[in-house]
């Protein structure tokens, strides 16, 4: 194809997406469109999978049966959403084999939240609340993305997880409630979480770098500074309704804005967890290799069972 | 020589009545590892009452570059469509 056919298939192209028509995977599409979702979609979808790690580590000592069965049902979808994308991921010619060598030489990112430690039970209450309040600030407005599988992955995920944050919420209401030492527990964990989710939002606006093109394509649909404002004054009542306290001394209610205004964020903080120094960084990853060099043998004996019946059924057909 | 579990689509039937949707795709060794599969990944709040998988590779897709020649040749008939034909004010259903 001559440069000028490219430009022209180009236009046409940001002309379907400004339309708001979908793209699907056999469509044509700019090398740039399709790098771009393999990156932004895998490190989503590795979000999902690591993310289960942080909350794992809690499932066998949940306080109750209806807190277990719920955290157990939080982390299942987790791993279903990772799922999802990393099928939607594949549909632009990546393989999950190359996905997950991603993951695990560490060439591709996921969310620096699951770098933080969890130490008690409320931190399953802080995650829950925050992280996923976080999180599906970010997701909705993904549901009308201009890539059609990423789309309609979104859709079915933030269907399924607006029940994570109101489990972790009634876990957060229920410390609060209880006795000095469980209402401790619960502030300790907001103390912990907060800053750290409201990182989460990613880098300010003036420092991100694929802003304005995933505005046009919308892969965003609101700049990080946004979305963070939307979170905080949504979640500021929040703890204000369970008597707990935002660890933000700066944080004041700006009439004129009608928003919250807050305290400087940690940006230091922020890139060394991304570049890997966070306080989990190694673990999670170890986890993670280790789960799949341990299911390898599995995997290879699936494998030749299925090879095996099927060339047996071959040898009764004939 | 290490093999990758293959694709499978995943279609499934909300309720009887309708038909069955495509709902994504997942891997797994076989067909009957793949239903497994998907009833946990795309059925954990009662989505389905039936299931259908298919190996990916098993699906024939239409080009969108052929677009053109498969789909623009409907859109000059209108006289498939009902409105295209005039009828008395007095017949008021047909």
């Amino acid at each position: 194809m001559s440069e000028e056919q490219i430009k022209n298939l180009e236009a046409q192209f940001e002309a379907r997406i400004a339309r708001d028509e979908k793209i699907e995977p056999k469509d044509w599409m700019p090398e740039k469109y399709r790098k771009t979702h393999i990156r932004q979609m895998s490190q989503h979808a590795h979000s999902e999978i690591v993310g289960m790690l942080p909350e794992g580590n809690w499932i066998t000592r949940a306080p109750s049966l209806r807190r277990k069965v719920a955290l157990l049902a939080k982390v299942q979808d987790e791993a279903g959403h990772g799922l999802y994308l990393y099928s939607a991921c594949e549909t632009l010619g990546i393989s999950r084999d190359e996905l997950y060598e991603q993951l695990h030489s560490g060439k591709a990112k996921y969310s620096s939240i699951f770098n933080y430690p969890t130490v008690t039970w409320a931190d399953m209450g802080a995650i829950g609340w925050l992280v996923d309040g976080a999180a599906i600030i970010n997701q909705v407005p993904l549901c009308s993305t201009s890539y059609g599988p990423y789309a309609r992955a979104m859709i079915r995920v933030c269907k399924e997880e607006s029940f994570h944050q109101r489990q972790g919420y009634e876990i957060m209401i229920k410390l609060a409630n209880g006795t000095p030492e469980q209402k401790e527990m619960a502030q300790d964990a907001l103390n912990r979480w907060w800053w750290p989710s409201l990182m989460m939002l990613g880098p300010t606006d003036a420092e991100s770098v694929h802003t304005e093109q995933s505005m046009k394509w919308k892969l965003k649909r609101k700049s990080n500074d946004d979305l963070r404002q939307q979170f905080i004054d949504q979640t500021v009542p929040q703890a204000d309704l369970i008597g707990l306290t935002i660890p933000d001394p700066d944080l004041k209610w700006n009439e004129e804005r009608q928003s919250y205004d807050f305290g400087p964020i940690n940006w230091d903080e922020f890139w060394q967890v991304v570049k890997g120094h966070g306080p989990c960084n190694k673990e999670r990853m170890n986890a993670r290799v280790g789960a799949w060099e341990r299911g390898a043998w599995v995997r290879e004996a699936a494998m030749a069972h299925a090879e095996k019946k099927a060339s047996k059924n071959q040898e009764k057909a004939m | 020589m290490k093999k990758n579990w293959p694709l499978w689509e995943v279609f499934v039937r909300s309720k009887n009545g309708l038909e069955h949707r495509h709902f994504g795709s997942l891997h797994a060794a076989d067909a009957d590892m793949a239903l497994e599969n998907a009833r946990d990944v795309y059925t954990r709040r009662n989505e389905g009452v039936s299931i259908w998988v298919v190996e990916s590779k098993n699906i024939t897709a239409s080009n969108p570059e052929n677009n053109g020649e498969l789909f623009e040749p409907a859109q000059d008939k209108i006289y498939r469509h009902p409105t295209f034909y005039d009828l008395p004010d007095e017949v008021k259903h047909m």
